[in-house]
């Protein structure tokens, strides 16, 4: 392992002057870039802890919708009972990276940032429509979270940039949402499919009147099923309707074969689980409570 | 749960505190990775990134001149050996191939190959220097598949591996064992099943890393602190390597976290060796995790082909194996041992068994738990649970009707003594498990049964009676599986003190007399009968004291619980001599061997619920028990912990675990993520069944009982399987991809 700088900023301002002098990288929990600075995947001159940054440490819900500070621990995220409630695919996602210790340091930024494929949390903030702020030399952008990651490891980020908080719109009446991924064993496992919804229903609770489903390790990047969702908008809530959805799921996946599963059995596990998730989606939007067996 | 417990014993069948326990619990218990030594230098490893390939140079001199760096060796500093073959206490073994899989020598034959090692002041910089060796290679096809290797196409791996014309082929070795007449026996059947299986490459998954460090003395005296299962045959293997006396190196064994058979062969003693010889430093070498799955001894893969002839009424008439195991880099797979296995639980009278041990571009395999025995159960137990399916036979029933008995010859010659594989099938036919009807959908029950050996062999003890009363162990055998404890419960029982009473040691080469590797399920037996012996010795020395204290023939003196017994009544109890001592003589040293006991053979039952998702192929196991003869057991939570433990490395035989290869022969889930051992989740609470039917060979009536426990999990689990689901499943894993795709496919 290549020597290091350490520095652990405490304003933003600060912290993008140490990210712009170059070959620096950002530590959030650290559960991902420790093992990859250890593995010599990534040999910064300089790691920045953004752990101290208030910025990016915040949770804030109100009637406006949630703002997710990027560095927050994921076990604060389960722990928050306006996200378990208002953005449930969320706290589903950081109930199930890693295990205690995990959490108790890992992100949902660090998650996201990381642009893994099988990221478990990248699903949930594209169904529920996360938008990533970042700031950066010039300024401060926003980019909705679908169009974050551009290729395994890679996203938007260009060199000095940091992402500061993630923005969700305020829940609707009648919503709900899911997340849930396949793994052969049941905890210390990737993704082989995950697959994350919203749904809104109609006050009959019987339609749809709209869904965002979002697909993981099923191509370089998570990807939004758009059509997918669409076809849900004001269809009836049944079998049929999210059997196709399903079907139209696996039409955009495209999965390779690895040491995690086949293609085949992947593109087979985006209808399964699409439909898991849709089913579940909708019980919450009704108010019920879901029984989820983690891994399934 | 006990099936028969035995009053007669005051310690035997108690279950004391172990006495590593409390260093364990606190972290106190000191393991290689702990190793720090005045003046030491860290070593790391330059591996080769190609499954097949020539090595047409190496060029060490940019890493020589990092700063920091002490001292670089690759195969040149190792002794040339010849034609070598040396018996290494667990068989013999060809010293130029374990030379070159060691550190490599003109060729690599598996990906993680060692080329290289690099001794330097800290690990960055001796992991700096390692990318600063060029290695030059010429690339070759790698030859990844055991049937693809024995084509006379295939390229060969090992030049020096010929058959009988003395041409070169990947097939090392043949087998074949027969029995009775195999033609007139397929005659006699009313049902013929004949099928073939695969299981796949799995690693034992120990949570410690192989580790060494080694002092190389100015006087030539070699000291290796390391992880191992047999300091005996480490030092051996070391000093072979380095073809220096025996005598010339000590090995002082740590704490063990796991080894199931993998920490028999050495890989590093001898490279730190050689640097610590360069350097006049300590050296110390520990594999990270991707060097232990790519470059140690998993247990090899399989191809087998297997047919099995009953009579209507489920008599057995015939039975024709044919198994072949991917050997590794070079020779030396546990094929013998799967061919003695396969149909050992059972009396067939008419048998063939064919074996091939055949060199892959994979990690040259090694022992693990119960050697080669899981492979074929594999595909033995599910082709039994075939035949009583479509006899309409219960498959308990037919165990009780042709399992294996006192009297029994096995396909390979001997003769079974006293053991207890129907003992073990009556007990899960009247356990609660069984007991309970299986309800909900997708649910299904298998059983299987396993046989494993268990060897003897060689060990040594000695014990020192302390003035307070309580003795001083020592003994040779690392304590994988709570040995300490189980060896000092018959030495106290023996001399009738308390367990709490004796401190084990277990202490380094020079100190205790040879022993041999802790493996073949063989500690609890052999060094525990030379600890009985140990205590025997202690017994006729005591004897000799308390008569010259009560002035008479020590043929007088009787010992008795704990106590010695004199004329007219006098007694010492064990306590009041041991405190005499001083006054009659000095100490109190008891020896004791152990050489010629074998043991009779270790059988156990299993029965398994499972579940399966049929829309994901994911199977979830709901209810475990196994039912094995343990002779006598001992300790009994540490029987049941080895019964336990095996189980579940069975499931994860059964579920997910396999090497996964690209088509370049590189390992690509060499990484705890992604070989998939079972976790707490995945496993239900086992439920052990001990049954007890004592060995006679041993004094206490003692059974191994490390190994067996892994062996029928697999074919259980698949028998399951297919109760559950009506798929019959011939390869393993039975991962989650492949079952699915046998549903669909239904
Ligand atoms: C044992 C273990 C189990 C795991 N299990 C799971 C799992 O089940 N599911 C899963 O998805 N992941 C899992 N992970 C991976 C990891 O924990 C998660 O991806 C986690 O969310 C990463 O968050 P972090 O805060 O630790 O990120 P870090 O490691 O700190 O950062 C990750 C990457 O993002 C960059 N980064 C972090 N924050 C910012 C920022 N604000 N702006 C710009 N760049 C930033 C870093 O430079 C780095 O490249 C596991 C890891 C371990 C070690």
């Amino acid at each position: 392992m290549r020597d290091f700088e350490y520095e652990a900023p405490t304003s933003l301002g600060a912290a993008l002057a140490v990210l712009a002098k170059g070959n620096a990288r950002a530590l959030a929990g650290g559960t991902d870039l420790i093992d990859q600075v250890r593995l010599g995947r990534h040999s910064p001159d300089v790691i920045v802890d953004v752990k101290k940054l208030p910025e990016l440490n915040g949770i804030q819900h109100d009637t406006s919708g949630l703002r997710l500070g990027a560095a927050v621990p994921l076990y604060k995220v389960y722990g928050h009972c306006g996200i378990c409630s208002d953005y449930s695919a969320l706290a589903d996602s950081a109930r199930i990276i890693g295990g205690i210790q995990i959490q108790s340091r890992a992100s949902i930024g660090g998650n996201i940032c990381n642009a893994g494929p099988a990221a478990d949390s990248t699903p949930s903030v594209i169904a529920l429509g996360g938008v990533c702020v970042i700031a950066g030399p010039n300024g401060t952008r926003e980019v909705p979270a679908e169009a974050f990651c551009v290729g395994p490891g890679k996203s938007v980020l260009q060199a000095g940039e940091i992402l500061v908080e993630i923005k969700f719109p305020a829940r609707v009446a009648h919503s709900g949402s899911h997340y849930r991924r396949f793994i052969p064993r049941n905890e210390m496992d990737i993704a082989v499919v995950g697959v994350g919804a919203s749904v809104v229903l109609a006050d009959c609770r019987q339609k749809f009147v709209s869904a965002r489903l979002a697909l993981g390790a099923v191509g370089p990047t998570p990807i939004l099923a758009q059509a997918a969702g669409d076809s849900l908008a004001g269809q009836p809530v049944n079998e049929v309707t999210i059997a196709k959805a399903g079907e139209l799921a696996r039409s955009v996946a495209k999965p390779i074969d690895d040491m995690r599963g086949t293609a085949e059995y992947r593109l087979h596990l985006v209808g399964v689980l699409t439909q898991r998730v849709l089913n579940a989606a909708v019980a919450r939007a009704r108010g019920e409570k879901i029984d989820n067996v983690p891994g399934h | 749960m006990s099936t028969a417990t035995k009053p007669k014993y005051k310690v035997i069948g108690t279950r004391p505190i172990r006495h590593d326990g409390a260093d364990k619990a606190t972290g106190r218990a000191k393991y290689g990775a702990d190793i720090k030594l005045t003046g030491m230098l860290y070593a790391a490893m330059l591996r080769s990134p190609h499954a097949h390939a020539i090595i047409k140079s190496i060029d060490t001199s940019k890493a020589e001149k990092l700063p920091g760096v002490r001292a670089v060796v690759t195969g040149a500093d190792l002794p040339e050996q010849g034609d070598r073959i040396v018996e290494l206490g667990e068989g013999a073994v060809n010293m130029r191939h374990l030379s070159s899989n060691v550190l490599a020598r003109g060729k690599v034959n598996y990906k993680g190959h060692a080329i290289a090692a690099v001794a330097a002041d800290n690990i960055h910089i001796a992991e700096e220097a390692c990318k600063l060796i060029e290695v030059q290679y010429e690339v070759l096809a790698p030859v990844m598949d055991v049937v693809e290797a024995m084509q006379p196409t295939s390229p060969v791996i090992n030049s020096d591996v010929k058959d009988d014309s003395g041409k070169p082929t990947n097939v090392a070795k043949t087998y074949l064992f027969e029995k009775g007449d195999l033609a007139k026996g397929f005659a006699e059947a009313d049902l013929v099943i004949e099928k073939e299986f695969r299981t796949a490459t799995v690693h034992q998954g120990y949570i410690e890393p192989h580790n060494a460090t080694v002092f190389w003395n100015a006087d030539g005296k070699v000291t290796v602190w390391m992880s191992t299962q047999g300091t005996f045959t480490a030092r051996q293997q070391t000093a072979e390597l380095h073809r220096i006396p025996i005598s010339d190196v000590k090995v002082v064994p740590m704490e063990i976290g796991g080894g199931f058979g993998g920490k028999i062969s050495v890989y590093l003693p001898p490279v730190a060796a050689a640097l610590s010889k360069k350097t006049g430093k300590p050296v110390k070498l520990v594999m990270d995790r991707a060097a232990v799955f790519e470059a140690t001894g998993p247990t090899p893969g399989s191809s087998m082909k297997v047919k099995i002839g009953v009579k209507k009424d489920g008599t057995l008439v015939a039975g024709d194996a044919w198994v072949a195991f991917e050997a590794g880099g070079y020779p030396g797979s546990p094929v013998g041992m799967g061919c003695m296995c396969v149909f050992a639980c059972y009396d067939i009278p008419n048998a063939r068994v064919q074996g091939f041990d055949v060199c892959v571009n994979r990690p040259r395999t090694n022992a693990y738990r119960a050697p080669g025995s899981t492979q074929v159960a594999f595909a033995v137990e599910t082709i039994v649970d075939e035949l009583c399916e479509k006899l309409g036979i219960d498959p308990i029933e037919f165990r009780l009707k042709n399992g294996a008995q006192e009297g029994v010859r096995r396909v390979d010659g001997p003769v079974f003594p006293r053991i207890g594989m129907k003992e073990t099938v009556q007990a899960i036919k009247d356990s609660p498990h069984w007991k309970t009807p299986l309800t909900g959908k997708h649910r299904g029950r298998g059983v299987a049964t396993g046989f494993w050996f268990n060897c003897g062999l060689k060990s040594a003890a000695s014990a020192t009676v302390n003035p307070d009363g309580t003795v001083s162990l020592l003994e040779g055998s690392t304590d994988i599986g709570g040995s300490r404890a189980s060896i000092s419960m018959q030495l106290a029982e023996t001399l009738g003190i308390r367990a709490e009473d004796v401190k084990p040691s277990v202490v380094d080469t020079d100190s205790v007399g040879y022993t041999d590797v802790t493996g073949g399920s063989r500690v609890t037996f052999a060094t525990g009968i030379a600890a009985i012996e140990a205590a025997k010795d202690i017994i006729g020395q005591l004897k000799e004291r308390a008569a010259i204290i009560w002035e008479c023939e020590a043929a007088q003196v009787k010992y008795e619980d704990g106590s010695v017994i004199g004329p007219k009544g006098k007694k010492l109890t064990f306590k009041e001599l041991a405190d005499k001592l001083h006054h009659t003589g000095g100490a109190v040293i008891g020896r004791g061997t152990s050489s010629e006991a074998t043991q009779g053979g270790a059988f156990g039952t299993h029965a398994v619920d499972v579940e399966v998702d049929m829309d994901t192929g994911k199977v979830s196991i709901l209810r475990y028990t196994i039912a094995q003869d343990a002779g006598t057991a001992i300790h009994p939570s540490y029987v049941e912990g080895q019964f336990t433990g095996g189980v579940v490395q069975g499931i994860g035989w059964a579920l997910n675990e396999e090497y996964w290869y690209d088509a370049s022969g590189s390992m690509k889930n060499a990484t705890y993520l992604d070989y998939r051992i079972p976790t707490c989740y995945d496993v239900p609470t086992v439920e052990t069944i001990i049954v007890e039917v004592p060995d006679p060979q041993h004094p206490y009536g003692v059974r191994g009982v490390g190994e067996v426990p892994i062996v029928p999990p697999p074919a259980a689990i698949a028998n399951a399987i297919y109760n559950a689901t009506g798929v019959r499943m011939a390869d393993l894993p039975m991962s989650p991809p492949r079952l699915m795709k046998a549903i669909l496919s239904k």
